[in-house]
């Protein structure tokens, strides 16, 4: 199965034959820095290879559609609890940019003593399981190929059975994951002992295939009360992961930190998180960095998540990021969106491009002064921090003891930390001691292993194991017959086969829509009101997801969802034909035969020139390289202006530009124009044609116009539409 | 139970104040490596269910059968000597091949006593 860009992903084909999958490669794949490289008119000094398919930023149109691609990797995070609706979501965000997608598990998976299999829904994530691994990692596959770079595939090694996912990440290439047995245990309460011994075995997995990992430090700041007094105690939790991942046989430059900028503006952001940031960038200078982007203070507006992520992008681009993650900017809000995924990492594309080589314009004071002092002094807190954990008797003591997630700025202490008992937790009481005759005849196998002498691998005792032989991987098709995809895709079926269409944000066929309104009231009337009027729109289940005061009197911002619980049929739909442009040779020869002249004005009172200049002009690709003859009358021009200029040369045709459409005046303008032309009993000589922002053709055709035009007509378009018309193609 | 406790960086520091940055770094790192030393000793001889699992995933079996293999290891008070090694030795005493084997021991088609026998003699 191929991905062609304009047919839709088949699910029903993408699970033909999962049971025979095999990943094409294992391990993990950084994108391919290229040196000053030119794209377009400029040369871009941090960029990496452009893809063969993608979505530039909408500002490209007007840079001939370059889409620089970041050098970083760009992460984005995508699980609704549907995989089949993920794939989708994952295809879009691929072509927008991100070549690392990271699948949420499912609430609970991580107390499942077990793996799971099948593809039963999940609740705020996905069951990870060994089919819904493989179909996801398959259509991954068509999708890096489609976009034309690699795209690595993430989840969740933690839990009570993370030493089994490990082996299910390996076998079936899952490319990163996260593993910190110190997630484990603060915020899922796993048993701290259980926690660590099955991290050290799941992290030697890991590293067999070559999988990066990226640690859990960063929920310190999202679980701590005042977040930025945290920073001491991320060092320690970095360290700790990242020293005791060395020890179970990871690789430096397979670890990688995840590290938020604690702090988000209105707190003044750079002064507090770029000293941590560089303090942390010195203390761990051997391993990766992943930038995660600030959740801590996100609430639902939306401008303000991508504004505080993109201050996050600067001290990315101020520091370094290998990867770099980013948050939906509706997280605050509800499971993310599709289109949230796909802006996200817009933000990022964006931010980067626009702060291309910026290090080689500005740096850092890190030698002296303030940025000096304070990496310092929060180096010094941290080791403090590291030198009490040791004075109580360990890490377990320490964590007992409630040392971690307090909100004082460590050595300050304000009695709040998670506390987690030795012997309590999920697990408890769960770890046995390895005896002496303890064997496991399986390659990459962490801690004390009584393997026979003369064995080439362990795995030779047995034939092989399955990271040697993957054929011996036993697949597991669906255990529930009511909970799977097949039933799934079954009750949706006349969405996908039918031509029936609904709108969603997350799981086809959802039928949710978001309407943003103004209320002149204040936020409590507003928010009871706006509610109202999504039920008089026949909106069901409408809710508030978002307000913002405007003044306590004069108004306030609602953005409401609601759902529509009708789908339409594309098939009666009335979409109007595509104009067909002609070939250049064919209008150029039609002109030099008939030479042609139009007149060309921004009419009314409006100074707006730009648009009708890349019309007109030769050096924009207008239609005077076809050599039409044009009077350009400037801007302001009032209509009359217009037709008697065009009576005056014998013009073919009017062309006005139209921009303002406060009180309709674009409207007005057109009709006055064709009024005034058949006033004067010319009509039937001129072609008359309108353009801006707002126009569209339907509209200036009812206005009594030949044709309209809006954002993204070309010089050609106008210029075959005139030739079109003159040489009688629309007539009959 | 977890303390409350003003801010005292100052006094804490006085040993760290004259340290250079480099010094303090091997500092951080030397500290660190004796947080991790007991946990990474600690998980070098131990064991769990999951770990048992993750052994029979690699050895073929599918994560049903593991779950059902390990059990029985547990009931029988065998899984210090390895989930996988169980199966292996049964294997290898009635010249069968592994992955019959293991299903039986799912079964519970070998008693406590009988996988017990195995690794009499063995040391624990």
């Amino acid at each position: 199965m191929d991905l062609e860009p304009d047919k839709k992903i088949d699910i029903e084909e993408l699970l033909k034959d999962i049971e025979n999958y095999r990943p094409r490669r294992q391990g993990w794949t950084w994108r391919n820095k290229v040196e000053d490289q030119k794209i377009g008119p400029f040369v871009y000094k941090e960029t990496s290879e452009t893809l063969k398919n993608s979505i530039p930023l909408p500002a490209a149109r007007s840079f001939g559609k370059i889409d620089p691609q970041p050098e970083p990797v760009i992460t984005t995070e995508i699980a609704s609890g549907r995989f089949e609706d993920d794939i989708r979501r994952m295809r879009m965000a691929a072509w927008h940019g991100a070549d690392h997608i990271m699948v949420i598990r499912t609430a609970g998976q991580s107390h499942f003593d077990g793996l799971i299999e099948g593809t039963p829904e999940g609740v705020g994530g996905i069951p990870i399981t060994r089919k819904q691994i493989r179909a996801t990692r398959k259509a991954l596959d068509y999708i890096e190929d489609e976009v034309g770079r690699p795209i690595n595939f993430h989840s969740y090694v933690s839990g009570v059975a993370g030493a089994e996912i490990a082996v299910l990440f390996a076998e079936e290439g899952v490319n990163g994951a996260h593993q910190d047995p110190q997630y484990n245990i603060l915020y899922r309460d796993v048993n701290m002992y259980r926690s660590f011994v099955d991290a050290a075995v799941a992290k030697k997995i890991m590293s067999s295939t070559g999988m990066l990992q990226i640690d859990g430090a960063h929920n310190a700041n999202a679980t701590a009360r005042e977040a930025w007094k945290v920073m001491p105690e991320l060092f320690v939790q970095h360290a700790i992961n990242s020293m005791f991942s060395v020890k179970a046989g990871m690789p430096k430059d397979k670890i990688s930190l995840s590290t938020v900028p604690p702090v988000a503006s209105p707190a003044p952001d750079l002064r507090l998180n770029l000293p941590y940031s560089i303090a942390l960038r010195e203390l761990f200078d051997e391993y990766k960095f992943r930038a995660q982007q600030n959740t801590k203070y996100m609430e639902s507006s939306i401008r303000e998540a991508t504004v505080t992520h993109t201050l996050n992008l600067l001290l990315s681009e101020l520091t370094s990021a290998d990867l770099q993650s980013t948050i939906t900017p509706d997280e605050g809000r509800n499971v993310p969106w599709h289109y949230f995924n796909v802006q996200a990492v817009d933000t990022a594309k964006q931010a980067f491009a626009g702060m291309d080589g910026l290090k080689e314009l500005v740096e850092l004071k890190t030698e002296q002064g303030v940025l000096k002092e304070k990496a310092r002094e929060l180096k010094e807190r941290a080791i403090l921090f590291m030198e009490e954990i040791l004075k109580v008797g360990g890490y377990f003591k320490a964590v007992s003891e409630g040392f971690f997630v307090d909100s004082g700025k460590y050595p300050e202490r304000n009695g709040d930390g998670i506390v987690r008992k030795m012997d309590g937790g999920v697990a408890a009481d769960s770890i046995v001691k390895r005896d002496q005759d303890y064997m496991a005849p399986v390659c990459d196998h962490f801690g004390y292993n009584n393997l026979p002498e003369k064995i080439d691998k362990p795995c030779d005792l047995i034939g092989g194991c399955t990271i040697h032989n993957p054929d011996k991987i036993e697949f597991i098709d669906e255990l529930d017959p009511e909970d799977n995809v097949n039933n799934r895709l079954e009750n949706n079926k006349e969405l996908r086969k039918d031509n029936k269409l609904k709108p969603e944000v997350q799981w086809l066929g959802d039928g949710w829509v978001n309407i943003t309104m103004f209320l002149p009231e204040n936020e409590t009337i507003a928010e009871v009101a706006a509610v109202e009027i999504a039920k008089k729109m026949n909106l069901k289940d409408p809710e508030v997801i978002h307000k913002e005061v405007m003044h306590p009197a004069e108004g306030t911002l609602c953005e409401v969802k609601g759902r529509v619980d009708f789908s339409i049929n594309i098939d009666q739909l009335e979409i109007p034909e595509k104009e067909e442009t002609l070939p250049f040779e064919e209008i150029r020869g039609y002109v030099d035969q008939n030479q042609l002249s139009v007149v060309a004005a921004t009419v009314g009172k409006d100074e707006h020139s730009v648009g009708m200049r890349e019309i007109i002009d030769i050096k924009h690709g207008g239609i005077e390289k076809y050599g039409i003859d044009v009077t350009y009358l400037g801007t302001s021009v009032p209509i009359t202006k217009a037709v008697d200029a065009a009576i005056e040369i014998d013009a073919d045709a009017i062309l006005i530009s139209t921009i303002i459409s406060h009180n309709d005046i674009h409207r007005t303008n057109m009709k006055k124009l064709n009024d005034l032309c058949v006033e004067k009993g010319i009509r039937d000589k001129l072609i008359l044609i309108a353009g801006g922002t707002q126009v569209n053709n339907e509209m200036a055709v009812k206005a009594g116009l030949d044709a309209g035009y809006g954002r993204g007509t070309h010089g050609d378009d106008v210029a075959s539409f005139l030739v079109k018309k003159l040489r009688g193609d629309y007539n009959g | 139970m977890p303390i409350k406790r003003e801010d005292d960086f100052e006094k804490r520091r006085e040993h760290l104040k004259g340290l250079s940055e480099q010094k303090l770094k091997e500092r951080f790192w030397e500290l660190t490596e004796e947080v991790v030393d007991p946990l990474i000793d600690l998980a070098k001889s131990h064991t769990s269910a999951s770990i048992e699992r993750s052994v029979l995933l690699r050895m073929g079996f599918n994560s049903i059968d593991a779950k059902a293999i390990v059990n029985q290891v547990i009931n029988a008070d065998l899984l210090g000597k390895g989930a996988g090694h169980v199966v292996y030795k049964v294997a290898q005493k009635e010249d069968r091949p592994i992955k019959e084997v293991g299903l039986d021991i799912g079964k519970e088609k070998y008693s406590k006593d009988e996988l017990r026998k195995l690794f009499t003699g063995g040391g624990k």
